[in-house]
């Protein structure tokens, strides 16, 4: 072949090597979560609900398992029927506590948690006699609604959630609390071992 | 008339030759192989935010979880980034009356979304789905790298198709216990083939490896 020849075969090869390097495929019109869209009119993919709209299986008709109220505004005192009480809902709730509440509330719920030590308000401890007095809904009721200078978690927390994190704050509460004489020998062995002061 | 070209010519020509061969085959090489570097893949690569956020800062410090901001992950395709109220949660009163917060401030006010940059992007004919990974065991931090000590956030994989598919091939030696997947620096056990083993067993974990997997 003519060298003129094989320098235009080259050219063509990486012509159309370089043609693959279009980008129109990688960023089509089509809508993924989280990315920009040039067809609507503030530039954002998501769209936000239209006032008034109910979107199907949100009617939260059953408020108790929403907000831990009864309709007439009373607290509820127990889990509500979709909430079966078992080991998987406390694992459930030690895991989210310590997503969610461990930063302010710390681990055990005395309130001490890296948030606070940098300057937030400290709350009260879940040991506290008032709250340990107080219904389950309480717990939930602050999660949903916030509590003075507590933000909602209502958009964090889905209510399943709400009601695990609070069943397993009752259950610190309980532990902070509890006989040594009602631990299992293995237990107690262990505090021993740790030296504890119980 | 003398001859134009005397002998010496024919080897010019053809090294010339030569040379143009190399060049073709080594320009096309370049081209190949430029996919997979970072300038390409966007690896590595810092991108300016808005505001200077720290994963470094609220993550290795502070402690909190990737689930208090990423709120959607066991749940959705999406991982999801925070909206303003968020931050609010603590920085109503950490820091409120600092500068290098106040756009965080005034889209609290405004309602307006902070607009975040984003690190990872997948081409829009691929398909990825954050809850699968997660609920097959495969940590966050096997995809996105120490995120804790970045001050901000950088791509750690190349994610191209091979990427995915190294893993999904053989997805056994990635897994780890669903309570870990949030760990940063996990530790692994002495047995981790064997509690790796256990894992899929218990996890169902399949290698998924048909185009439509990923491309639908
Ligand atoms: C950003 C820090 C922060 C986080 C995270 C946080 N709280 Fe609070 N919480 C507070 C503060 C501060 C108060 C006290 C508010 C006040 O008195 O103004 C409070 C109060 C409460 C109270 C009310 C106590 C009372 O006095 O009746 C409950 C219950 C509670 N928090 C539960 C939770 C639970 C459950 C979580 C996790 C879902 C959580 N908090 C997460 C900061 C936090
Ligand atoms: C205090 C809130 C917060 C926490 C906790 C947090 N993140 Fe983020 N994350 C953000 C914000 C805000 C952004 C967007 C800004 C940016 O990219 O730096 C982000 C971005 C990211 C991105 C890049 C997203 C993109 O644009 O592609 C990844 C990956 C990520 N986070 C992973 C994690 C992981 C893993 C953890 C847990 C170890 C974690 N994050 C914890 C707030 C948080
Ligand atoms: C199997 C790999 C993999 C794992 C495991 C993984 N990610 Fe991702 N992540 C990705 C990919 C790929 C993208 C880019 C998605 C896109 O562009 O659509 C991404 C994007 C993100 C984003 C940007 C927003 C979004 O969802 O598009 C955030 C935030 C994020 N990941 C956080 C996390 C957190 C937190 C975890 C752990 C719970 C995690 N990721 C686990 C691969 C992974
Ligand atoms: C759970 C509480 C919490 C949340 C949520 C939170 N921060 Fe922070 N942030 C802190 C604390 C604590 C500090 C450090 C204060 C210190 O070191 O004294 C901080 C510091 C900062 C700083 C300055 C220091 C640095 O890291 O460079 C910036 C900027 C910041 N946060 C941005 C954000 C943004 C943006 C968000 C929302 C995506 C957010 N924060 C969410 C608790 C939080
Ligand atoms: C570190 C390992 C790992 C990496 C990297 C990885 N994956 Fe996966 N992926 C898995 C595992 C494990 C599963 C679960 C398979 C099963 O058992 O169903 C999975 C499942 C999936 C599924 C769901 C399959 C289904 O049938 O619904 C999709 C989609 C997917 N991956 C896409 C991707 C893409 C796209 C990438 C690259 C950007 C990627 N994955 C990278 C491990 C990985
Ligand atoms: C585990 C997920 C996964 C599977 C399975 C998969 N792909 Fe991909 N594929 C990807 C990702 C991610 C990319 C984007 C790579 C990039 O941006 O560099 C991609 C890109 C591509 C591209 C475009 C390449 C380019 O240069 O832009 C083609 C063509 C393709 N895939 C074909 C296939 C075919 C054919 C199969 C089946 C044999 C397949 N893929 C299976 C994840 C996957």
């Amino acid at each position: 072949m003519r060298p003129e020849r094989l320098f235009a075969c080259a050219l063509l090869a990486l012509g159309i090597a370089l043609a693959g390097c279009r980008q129109d495929m990688h960023d089509q019109p089509r809508l993924k979560p989280l990315r920009e869209s040039e067809f609507f009119r503030d530039g954002s993919g998501a769209r936000p609900i239209p006032a008034h709209t109910v979107a199907r299986g949100n009617l939260r008709a059953d408020t108790v398992f929403y907000t831990g109220k009864w309709a007439d505004g009373q607290l509820a005192d127990g889990l509500p029927p979709q909430v079966p009480f078992g080991r998987a809902l406390l694992e459930r709730g030690r895991d989210r506590y310590g997503v969610f509440c461990a930063p302010c509330h710390d681990s055990a719920g005395t309130a001490r948690g890296m948030v606070v030590r940098r300057g937030f308000k400290q709350p009260t401890s879940f040991h506290d006699p008032r709250l340990r007095e107080a219904r389950l809904g309480h717990f939930v009721d602050v999660m949903t609604n916030g509590f003075g200078a507590m933000s909602s978690y209502a958009s964090q927390i889905p209510p399943e959630d709400r009601w695990a994190i609070a069943a397993y704050v009752r259950a610190l509460q309980l532990a902070e609390h509890a006989p040594v004489a009602e631990l299992s020998a293995e237990d107690r062995e262990r505090l021993a071992a740790s030296g504890a002061n119980p | 008339m003398s001859q134009l070209f005397d002998r010496s010519s024919n080897a010019l020509a053809r090294t010339t030759m030569a040379l143009a061969v190399v060049l073709a085959a080594g320009g096309l090489g370049l081209v190949l192989s430029l996919g997979q570097t970072s300038w390409v893949t966007r690896q590595n690569l810092l991108i300016k935010q808005p505001i200077q956020f720290s994963h470094d800062h609220h993550v290795g410090q502070i402690g909190i979880s990737c689930g208090y901001c990423h709120t959607a992950y066991e749940r959705s395709s999406s991982a999801g980034i925070p909206p303003t109220a968020t931050c609010m949660n603590c920085h109503s009163q950490i820091w409120a009356q600092a500068p290098i917060l106040e756009p965080v401030r005034a889209s609290f006010r405004s309602g307006q979304p902070l607009e975040w940059v984003r690190v990872h992007d997948l081409p829009e004919f691929v398909y990825f789905d954050h809850s699968i990974h997660v609920a097959k065991g495969v940590g966050c931090e096997t995809c996105h790298g120490r995120i804790d000590e970045m001050a901000g956030v950088t791509q750690a994989a190349p994610l191209t198709m091979a990427w995915c598919l190294d893993c999904h091939r053989d997805p056994v030696r990635n897994l780890r216990p669903r309570s870990e997947v949030t760990t940063m620096g996990w530790k692994p056990p002495e047995n981790l083939a064997e509690l790796q083993q256990e894992l899929a067993r218990e996890y169902n974990v399949q290698s998924k490896m048909s185009c439509s997997t990923c491309h639908r």
